[in-house]
């Protein structure tokens, strides 16, 4: 299991992938073998996890790519964390996917199984990789792999928004990870992650914060701004792939590879004697803010939501860029705690999509004597993007004060309550009106909750939600070995 | 050393730009060839006009000669010229074809046909 | 015996072979000869490339004449590399083109085209293998003439005069090519290339090798069609038959490729002439230039042959962008592109003639749908243009890595971000043509068609695999291409 663990989980979504198209045409046996997928995924991804909180690091190398890269996993606490988010959240996703795919009679639905495998199979390569090389293949594969998602529909306006999805997405990487990726290759002669980081005593002065700016905007991702435009773009796709994509895998494999290259390519502690790299917080907060501002704006819900996770993504990369140990538990910490919540919330306006068809805001009053389950869902989710206790969102909001205080770094302090008091403007409305309104007209067609596997996954999630309010411990331990080695 | 000693090298360049304005400047395909053959046969000059040696004789070891001319270039050029040949047949042979396939042989009447035929 | 004897049978088997179908008049006899000569021609340059990386170059005299007055051929790792590259590629291509070649060629021509291909074929490997400067010269001849004939039987008219203006531009390029070769013996006495490079190497500068220099670049980068010398190229491609197109895309400007190498390298490298003049500039601009125009103007096209067409020209300026770079990653780049691209185009021009087969000329319009009617052809259409963006993954982005590290090597950022800026053009027109191909309705064309035969699926998913491969792992191209680059660095001063 040791060695073998890391290709093994690679290696499943991919035959279920496989599998999958190749039973196209038996509906049943297709998302049955999609549902097996992700259990065996989770199953193989979780028997990891005590070996890593132990110390251990399960590597393997799969191939060598040019003489001296190869491509080769190892598992470690962020990427141990990442690879549990997405093969969990599959499967929850997956069930709600068929109620959703099913409810809204969607085409092409094995590309969709299909395609979403590869895309799985692509963030566990990204979690688990053990060398920049190897994150920059599986992050362009999933770019790609996930296009299809996005441009489901097919139809005109769709295929645009899916352009803007890759035309961003792939420029950003090509034109500026790569020659960042290749830059370090050139002065530090390996790609490998290091726990201390690679470019120390390298590297000095104003190239430091030039290669932090191209691996930063680089990783489009992250969607740090200016260049978040690709996320609202992509919320054309069917539902199920906006929460699990573009609330958790793609977006989190985005703060995760900045995370990972702050950590393991520069090294916390040498970036944060560069005076260079401290322009990051700056950005990050702005981002946070002005996206915040945007979504206020927003009548669309998905769109309303994208703006939303534009921000608490800048949230991942400000904690990063504080440099400290307890914000870099923070960082980590969140990527779990938005996750849980912004799926839950996607799951609920898919949810309301597929009973009522609305999309607007200005839809919704009263919806939630409709529909009491799936806006009880909604805001356990809006809470905990705001951050109030008892959800996920207080955990992660705590240690990334904590290490803002830690560092005495008042913009993050500041931004972080500027940002609360803006989460709050535009998700509470939405909640009163949703429970205290009078439905302004009725519907044509009387519609009571969405079909039960909908109900059933964002059940979960928003439980989900709750429930690492209370039970964060295992995953506070695994990230404490993230900043154990670095004192 | 007079001008006139470069004479062969001279007319040599002179056929070697008529013929590629030729080819440039003709619309007529066949004229095009008649250029093309005109560039190659300056290449001929070049290479036998060195090898030739004044007072030098062929190249058969007999009592009495000192001097020989430099088969080699001939031999090369022999080779140049079946190849030169090769490559006019070939060529009037498409132009025939493209005659058959558009019944005009002028190279601006068959660009207006295909742009007529998109 | 046959051991020692296979640099010559690598030109002699598929020479004497063109006359045998010629002689058995039968098509599909012709096409059996060919079956079996092109896949002896890729065994024997395989063993000869497994020789030379074991005991170093090889040196073969014909008729025991010792070189420099015999005619040698001479392989070293370089020409390996190219022989087995062309060959493998020309006998993939015969068992696909069988269905190709029955649909878009006249019964009655078939023995022809085949004699023609193994023409074509012996050229390329003649000049590949050849250690002899006029032998170059009469085997890229050979080549050409057979290339014209290959284009020409294309079914669209404009294929004649696609092959004619070729004609005139290559006899021009060969002629060019000839005057150099010419000037060069005049200076030094001899037609071997080793003993040329040695007694240019000795001699002081006179303005004749200048112009050898000159007429052999031109000449030769007629040939590789390198921006602005490419006119010729999209239409020939466009309209030629889709084997013709395979083959040539994939073999005939990698052949001049390496001409340029070696002349440029091998011969000049140690010259005064390379001091004095700096061809790698005019290069380096030129080969910038061809990827941005031809990327540019590839996005406009509504033919999809000439589309990619003009995509070869923009590749093509990757490769003599790579040798410009003249460093060991730049050339390492331009070389593995050569193998690279070869397997790339050949597939992606493989898997157009599959749609030929089912809709005729394939143009943008009517591939609308074609991934619901030829789901597998579509698959490796997609896989092969994301090899031209460069995706990691596939083998465009090995090249681009190594170009890229070579610009940054040198202190050329500006380079490396031009190189990356134009792969984005790629992904323009690559995926113009899939979203035509998944995300429309069937055009009419397509409605009744369905998925092409496997006689010529999976040679065109043997290359596709092949994009996949060796884009995972490279350290065979790449290795192989590192030490041929090396061995040409080592040749210069």
């Amino acid at each position: 299991m040791n060695a073998a663990g890391p290709a093994i989980a690679l290696a499943i979504p991919a035959i279920g992938a496989l599998l999958i198209s190749l039973a196209g045409r038996w509906p049943n046996l297709r998302e049955a073998i999609t549902l097996t997928t992700a259990l065996a995924l989770l199953f193989v991804v979780g028997s990891l996890a005590p070996l890593v909180l132990a110390g251990e690091r399960p590597s393997v190398t799969l191939f060598s790519m040019l003489p001296g890269m190869s491509i080769a996993l190892t598992v470690e606490p962020l990427g141990m964390l990442f690879g549990l988010i997405a093969s969990g959240l599959w499967i929850v996703n997956s069930i709600y996917s068929i109620g959703y795919m099913r409810g809204n009679n969607e085409k092409h639905q094995t590309r969709f199984y299909a395609c979403f495998a590869i895309a799985l199979t692509c963030a566990i390569g990204i979690a688990f990789a053990g060398n920049l090389l190897t994150l920059f293949l599986f992050y362009e594969a999933l770019t790609i792999s996930t296009y299809p998602l996005v441009a489901h529909k097919g139809d005109a306006a769709t295929i645009r928004s899916a352009r803007v999805y890759l035309g961003i997405l792939l420029t950003t990487s090509i034109v500026l990870l790569l020659p960042a990726i290749i830059f370090t290759y050139i002065i530090t002669g390996t790609l490998d992650f290091t726990p201390d980081g690679i470019l120390a005593g390298k590297l000095d002065g104003p190239m430091v914060g030039l290669l932090l700016g191209l691996f930063v905007f680089g990783i489009g991702k992250a969607a740090v701004m200016p260049v978040h435009r690709w996320l609202p773009a992509a919320m054309v796709a069917p539902t199920p792939v906006s929460a699990l994509l573009h609330a958790v895998a793609v977006v989190k494999a985005g703060v995760f590879t900045i995370t990972k290259v702050i950590v393991y390519i520069f090294g916390v502690d040498f970036l944060f004697s560069q005076p260079s790299s401290g322009w990051l917080v700056y950005v990050a907060a702005f981002t946070i803010i002005a996206a915040s501002v945007v979504a206020l704006r927003q009548t669309n819900l998905k769109r309303l939501l994208a703006y939303s996770t534009v921000a608490q993504l800048s949230y991942v990369v400000m904690a990063t860029a504080v440099l400290k140990p307890l914000s870099e538990i923070g960082a980590a910490i969140h990527m779990v705690a938005h996750a849980f919540g912004k799926i839950t919330l996607f799951f609920a306006a898919g949810a309301i999509y597929t009973a009522s068809k609305k999309t607007e805001i200005t839809q919704l009053h009263g919806i939630a004597r409709r529909m009491p389950w799936t806006m009880a869902a909604f805001t356990v989710g809006a809470l905990s993007m705001i951050g109030v206790p008892p959800t996920a969102g207080f955990v992660s909001k705590w240690y990334i004060l904590a290490g803002s205080f830690q560092a005495d770094n008042y913009v993050a302090l500041f931004t972080i309550i500027a940002s609360t008091v803006l989460n709050a403007a535009y998700f509470l409305p939405i909640i009163f009106w949703a429970w205290f309104a009078k439905e302004d007209v009725p519907p044509a067609k009387p519609h009571g909750e969405a079909p039960a596997a909908i109900v059933v996954a964002l059940t979960i999630t928003a439980v989900l939600t709750l429930a690492f309010f209370f039970f964060n411990q295992p995953a506070l331990q695994l990230e404490a070995q993230l900043v154990g080695r670095q004192k | 050393m007079n001008a006139l000693d470069l004479i062969n090298y001279w007319i040599a360049m002179m056929l070697l730009v008529t013929g590629l304005y030729i080819v440039i400047a003709r619309g007529n395909l066949v004229k095009k060839l008649v250029g093309l053959s005109i560039f190659q046969t300056s290449v001929y000059l070049i290479y036998i006009s060195p090898s030739k040696i004044i007072g030098g004789t062929a190249p058969i070891i007999a009592p009495g000669v000192e001097l020989y001319s430099n088969p080699l270039p001939h031999v090369l050029i022999l080779t140049a010229i079946v190849v030169g040949v090769a490559t006019i047949a070939l060529g009037l042979a498409l132009v025939v074809r493209i005659h058959e396939a558009y019944g005009t042989i002028e190279e601006d009447e068959i660009h207006a046909q295909d742009q007529d035929g998109e | 015996m046959i051991e020692s004897n296979l640099p010559a049978l690598q030109v002699v088997l598929p020479l004497v072979a063109a006359p045998l179908c010629v002689l058995l008049r039968r098509g599909s006899l012709a096409w059996l000869v060919t079956w079996s000569a092109t896949w002896a021609t890729a065994a024997i340059s395989i063993a000869i490339l497994l020789r030379v990386l074991d005991a170093g170059t090889i040196s073969y005299t014909f008729g025991g004449w010792e070189p420099p007055w015999g005619i040698e051929y001479r392989v070293d790792i370089v020409n390996a590399f190219v022989l087995v590259l062309v060959s493998v590629i020309g006998a993939i291509i015969v068992p696909y083109a069988r269905r190709s070649v029955g649909a878009e060629i006249r019964s009655e021509q078939h023995y022809l085209f085949w004699a023609a291909y193994l023409l074509c074929l012996t050229g390329l490997l003649g000049v590949a293998i050849t250690g002899d400067a006029f032998n170059v010269f009469v085997f890229l001849e050979i080549s050409s003439l057979a290339t014209y004939i290959l284009i020409a039987c294309g079914q669209d008219r404009r294929a004649l005069v696609a092959s004619y203006q070729y004609l005139i531009m290559g006899t021009i390029g060969a002629t060019f090519i000839v005057i150099g070769i010419g000037l060069l013996y005049l200076m030094t006495g001899t037609l071997n290339l080793a003993d040329m490079a040695q007694r240019l190497s000795t001699m002081p500068l006179h303005r004749p090798q200048l112009a050898a220099l000159a007429f052999l670049t031109v000449g030769i980068s007629l040939k590789l069609a390198l921006f602005p010398l490419h006119l010729w190229l999209p239409n020939a491609y466009a309209y030629a038959p889709s084997v013709s197109t395979a083959f040539l895309s994939a073999t005939a400007t990698k052949v001049a490729v390496y001409l340029l190498l070696r002349f440029s390298y091998s011969v000049f490298g140690q010259s005064h002439v390379i001091e004095n003049i700096s061809v790698e500039a005019v290069i380096l601009a030129l080969s910038v230039a061809a990827i941005f125009t031809a990327s540019l103007v590839a996005i406009f096209q509504d033919d999809v042959k000439r589309m990619f067409a003009y995509s070869s020209v923009a590749q093509i300026g990757y490769i003599t962008l790579g040798i410009s770079l003249a460093n060991q990653n730049g050339l390492t780049g331009g070389i593995v592109h050569m193998f690279n691209h070869a397997v790339a185009k050949g597939a992606i021009f493989m898997l157009l003639g599959c749609v030929a087969l089912q809709i005729g000329q394939p143009l943008m319009a009517q591939m609308a749908g074609l991934a619901k009617r030829m789901p597998m052809t579509a698959a490796g259409l997609v896989v092969g243009g994301l090899s031209l963006i460069g995706v990691p993954g596939t083998v465009g982005f090995i090249s681009k890595w190594y170009l890229v590290v070579a610009a940054i090597e040198k202190g050329w950022w500006w380079l490396a971000a031009l190189v990356l800026i134009s792969s984005m053009l790629a992904a323009i027109y690559v995926w113009r043509l899939i979203e035509v191909c998944y995300f429309r309705e069937p055009s009419p064309e397509l409605e009744a068609a369905g998925e092409a035969p496997l006689s010529m699926l999976i040679p065109a998913w043997v290359l596709v695999i092949g994009c996949i491969y060796f884009g995972l792992d490279a350290t065979m191209t790449a290795g192989t291409a590192a030490s041929a680059a090396q061995s040409l660095l080592e040749a210069t001063r």
